[in-house]
């Protein structure tokens, strides 16, 4: 617990809509540990977005904190002053958004962003400069001498998602959030990216939150999952946990529905039936149970986490009790 | 940008009673409250001036130059006209003018911006070099070169607001008609086989009114103060009708006699063209941050 | 044989701009091809999926075929008659029976109408139907929403609704064939399969035919009767779904198939570097050929020809996946 630079504890966010009080994320805990990349799952309206936010410091004005903490490297981020959030953010915490072409100024150079993010680092300008160079090149767009001079426009959209990874990178940063950064890329691209996050995580050593909603990008870059539904983590483990042994009922419907992990063509797909619950209005016991096709009447009452092994829990009540679910044959 | 899968927990928040909102967002702005209450006094002095016991054109000669009292409550002028009958007449014109030349504006520019941004090139390029040279003239020039033409009238007013604005709106609306061309939902509507006037009137037309109003609550202060100005150099309203000009440059050829037919005059053009840019900037700052005026 | 769709050699141009001095016409810019020569045949009541990277030409395709973007070269004919290309009797034959279901959910609702104005629509404009009211009302049912959402607005939908709305909206004249432009794309993976699940549904009740236009090779596999993958504005793979994803022959069909499969365990690198080359550069010989690992030779001088086999499949490709004696040409 103590070696994780990023752990959620008990953390609750709400959002003042006129509609009433909307719960986004209610009682979030999560740990990362150093050098390891952990994946945030879910679909849309789950809380990955926000939760991101929480970390970074950049919650809307309508954002009400009800509870918990965010520690980065035992301290915490909540109870930290503008000024010194924005000394950790660009420094020990850097992101990659989802868009690559709204991430960059479009005015401005390659080569001149990636200099001015260096700012508060003491080195010359042409250091500066090399640091840039060398970056570029380790996410290998071609020539980055010369590229240094073009303008986000001059580059695809898979070389843009790749420079970002480069600025979030050069600053050595002891964590990486990467919120949907393939989203918006190729299932060709998406690979390429995917691995050369996994490529210079590795070597720079940096810890990773990849955030996705993407299962298969999940399975392929991350050592442990967590799995979130309407606010709350539902599942969390290893990868091997959450993909070979998955105890909580979301979680086997998702990987279930997931088309990519059904062998034999179908014409019928499966569906979880239902809609997400109001978050204005939670409904009372698991949160899952509208939409459950295993509950039973203890899920009335809202389930803890279980501790199901080293490192796999599931928040549900018949967690220990679920068949192993039928696995597609690889 | 297609909707890739985020969360929309705080996006969920919008959507309800957009109007109601948006009159109770202007309303809690200090700013845009005054612009309201300012307005609206403007709005019912026109509606309620029949109610004044005095005629705003009947001479008194023996009560020239009277100052504010219980009977004349803004006083008298040269001829013995009671001031603040004529100020309400006044906001009549001002208002008709305003309303009618914008109006008439508005519906040119969204006709001709959307034939610019939705028609073929040609038309585009040629109704842009229209608009361009009408946007070249001064407006006093236009001014003067017109009534040289007709003759002083409210008509000429109205003409020159229209000529000086109409341009503006055209470019604005055609910018917006370009953008929303490409919208996926009038892709939709064409792929449907609906002509294009149709289009335009119920898939374009419906997403640029509301910038509109917005751009046309900015510019009635100044449709205002170029009817004052006209009346005021009698290129407008022909005496005896009232206006706020003519009411104006009478107080202005008296004012060693008396302060106040100048002030009648020049208090409620200050006060209608606050209001209403008060009530405009707030609207605009509320609703479209990114929506400023060219030029 | 009579397709309900016939396309053959179509192609799509777009001028290249070519900044001030290109507008201005004093450096003309050949025009760039965006749909490069595609010949594919969709029979009625099946669905045929369209499948390449983002600027493969896919979705121009879609809107050349109903009309949205000028035909530069080729035929278009729909239930034997050609609606575009010589002797063409124009779109008129097309609109009523070819619908088109748009990729943006909600940015293809018009945002100041109700889903009622939205759905009488193609009713009013083709002025057909005595009581657009209750077709609305039919339509509603018919996609499994509730008759209440005829009063809300589009911003008033989930992704979910929103995309139901589109295909109601699609179904209105009971079209013969719907176009479907990445029809999943930013959907949940359960959204997903209801939606595909209800086309399916009308496909079998009513007998729609659809043409897909995806990047999703999973929803292929499992609703496509057929496909087609698309490079550079061009085919380059093409027949039966089945036989496509059980011996891809093109070397970028496998390479996609190979992206696009879920791995329990981590793969090794990417089977394809780098992106698609820009449409204002071709490159010579197979186009394909700076990507691929199985380039010979000649794939870098010579375009490779059509090799069919049957209607199964055809291909283009000098060192195909799966055929024995690599380097040796497949066909002719």
């Amino acid at each position: 617990m103590a070696a994780d630079i990023l752990a959620l504890r008990g953390l609750s966010v709400a959002f003042e809509t006129p509609g009433g009080r909307l719960h986004a994320l209610r009682d979030v805990s999560l740990g990362l540990a150093r050098g390891r990349v952990l994946g945030i799952a879910g679909e849309s309206g789950c809380g990955k977005s926000t939760l991101v936010s929480a970390v970074i410091g950049l919650l809307p004005s309508n954002a009400r904190l009800l509870g918990g903490e965010v520690l980065l490297d035992g301290r915490d981020l909540l109870a930290m002053g503008a000024e010194e959030m924005r000394a950790i953010r660009g420094q020990r915490m850097t992101v990659v958004f989802q868009d690559p072409m709204t991430a960059l100024n479009p005015v401005l150079t390659i080569g001149r962003q990636m200099v001015a993010i260096q700012y508060r680092s003491g080195a010359s300008g042409a250091e500066k400069r090399r640091r840039a160079v060398e970056y570029l090149a380790r996410v290998r767009i071609p020539d980055p001498e010369r590229r240094l001079g073009q303008y986000p426009h001059e580059f695809s959209g898979g070389m843009r998602q790749r420079i970002c990874i480069a600025m979030a990178l050069l600053l050595k940063p002891d964590l990486v959030i990467a919120d949907e950064p393939t989203t918006a890329l190729d299932a060709t691209l998406e690979l390429e990216v995917i691995a050369l996050l996994r490529e210079l995580q590795g070597e720079a050593g940096c810890a990773v939150l990849f955030i996705s909603h993407h299962l298969g990008a999940i399975a392929r870059l991350c050592d442990d999952v967590a799995i979130m539904y309407a606010g709350e983590v539902v599942e969390r483990g290893a990868v091997r946990d959450i993909f070979h042994d998955a105890r909580h009922p979301y979680t086997r419907a998702l990987l279930t529905c997931d088309p990519g992990r059904i062998r034999e063509a179908t014409r019928t797909l499966p569906t979880i039936p239902g809609a997400l619950p109001d978050l204005r209005r939670p409904p009372a016991g698991c949160i899952f149970r509208p939409r459950c096709a295993d509950r039973d009447d203890r899920c009335a009452v809202r389930p803890g986490e279980r501790a199901l092994g080293p490192t796999h829990r599931a928040a549900c009540h018949r967690a220990q009790e679920l068949a192993p679910l039928a696995r597609p044959v690889a | 940008m297609s909707a890739p899968a985020s969360d929309d927990a705080a996006a969920a928040a919008g959507g309800r009673a957009p109007r109601l909102a948006g009159l109770r967002a202007v309303v809690a702005d200090p700013m845009g409250a005054l612009g309201l209450v300012m307005v609206v006094v403007v709005i019912a002095a026109a509606l309620l001036a029949d109610l004044s016991p005095h005629n705003p054109v009947a001479m008194l000669p023996r009560e020239r130059f009277a100052d504010p009292g219980l009977v004349h409550w803004l006083g008298t002028d040269h001829l013995g006209r009671d001031l603040f009958t004529r100020v309400l007449h006044g906001a009549r014109i001002a208002l008709l003018v305003a309303l009618s030349a914008t109006a008439i504006s508005l519906a040119g520019g969204l006709v001709l911006g959307m034939a610019a941004g939705y028609g073929p090139r040609w038309l585009d390029s040629a109704l842009l070099l229209v608009f361009d040279a009408l946007r070249s003239f001064p407006t006093v020039m236009l001014a003067l070169a017109l009534v040289t033409l007709t003759g002083p009238s409210l008509k000429a007013v109205v003409a020159v607001v229209v000529i000086a604005t109409l341009p503006g709106y055209g470019r604005v609306v055609r910018a917006q008609t370009m953008v929303l061309r490409h919208a996926e939902f009038v892709l939709a509507a064409r792929a449907l086989g609906a002509p294009a006037p149709r289009v335009l009137a119920l898939d374009v037309m419906p997403n640029l009114i509301g910038p509109l109003l917005i751009l046309v609550s900015m510019d009635i202060p100044v449709v205002i103060t170029i009817e004052a100005g006209m009346s005021f150099l009698g290129l407008g309203v022909r005496p005896p009708t009232p206006s706020w000009g003519t009411i104006l440059n009478d107080g202005y050829a008296f004012i060693r006699e008396s302060p106040w037919p100048a002030i009648a005059g020049g208090l409620p053009i200050v006060a209608a063209t606050l209001g209403f840019t008060f009530l405009g900037e707030t609207l605009r700052d509320r609703f479209d941050p990114r929506l400023r005026r060219e030029g | 044989m009579s397709a309900l769709l016939a396309i053959e050699d179509l192609a799509v141009r777009f001028p290249s701009g070519g900044g001030l001095a290109g507008r201005l016409g004093l450096r003309p810019l050949p025009p760039i091809e965006a749909v490069a020569g595609v010949s594919l045949a969709l029979e009625a009541g099946t669905t045929y999926a369209l499948v390449g990277e983002s600027g493969s030409g896919k979705s121009t395709l879609a809107r050349a075929i109903v009309g949205l973007v000028p035909v530069a070269r080729g035929t278009i004919r729909f239930q034997g008659r050609s609606v575009a290309g010589p002797g063409a009797e124009g779109l008129g034959a097309l609109r009523r029976d070819v619908a088109i279901l748009f990729q943006d959910p909600v940015g293809s609702l018009s945002p100041r109408r109700t889903v009622r104005s939205i759905l009488a629509e193609p009713f009013r404009v083709h002025g057909v139907a005595a009581d657009p009211g209750r077709e609305v009302q039919r339509l509603l049912a018919e996609v499994g929403l509730a008759a209440d959402f005829a009063h809300r607005y589009p911003h008033q939908l989930s992704g979910g609704q929103a995309r139901r709305v589109g295909v109601a909206r699609a179904l209105a004249l009971r079209p013969k064939l719907v176009i479907a432009d990445e029809p999943t794309a930013g959907l949940d993976v359960s959204v997903q399969g209801e939606l595909l699940n209800l086309m399916n549904d009308l496909q079998a009740r009513l007998g729609i035919a659809f043409l897909m236009i995806t990047h999703n090779l999973h929803v292929v596999r499992h609703v496509a009767h057929r496909m087609g993958v698309m490079y550079l504005g061009r085919l380059v793979e093409e027949g039966a779904t089945a036989v496509i994803f059980s011996s891809p022959r093109h070397r970028y069909t496998e390479a996609l198939l190979a992206a696009g499969a879920e791995p329990d365990a981590r793969a090794g690198g990417p089977a394809i570097r780098g992106e698609v080359p820009s449409l204002i550069a071709r490159p010579p010989g197979c186009e394909f050929h700076p990507r691929c690992g199985f380039a010979l030779a000649r794939c870098r001088t010579e375009a490779p020809g059509l090799t069919a086999i049957g209607t199964l499949r055809s291909f283009r490709c000098h060192n195909p996946a799966g055929v024995a004696a690599p380097g040796a040409p497949a066909g002719a």
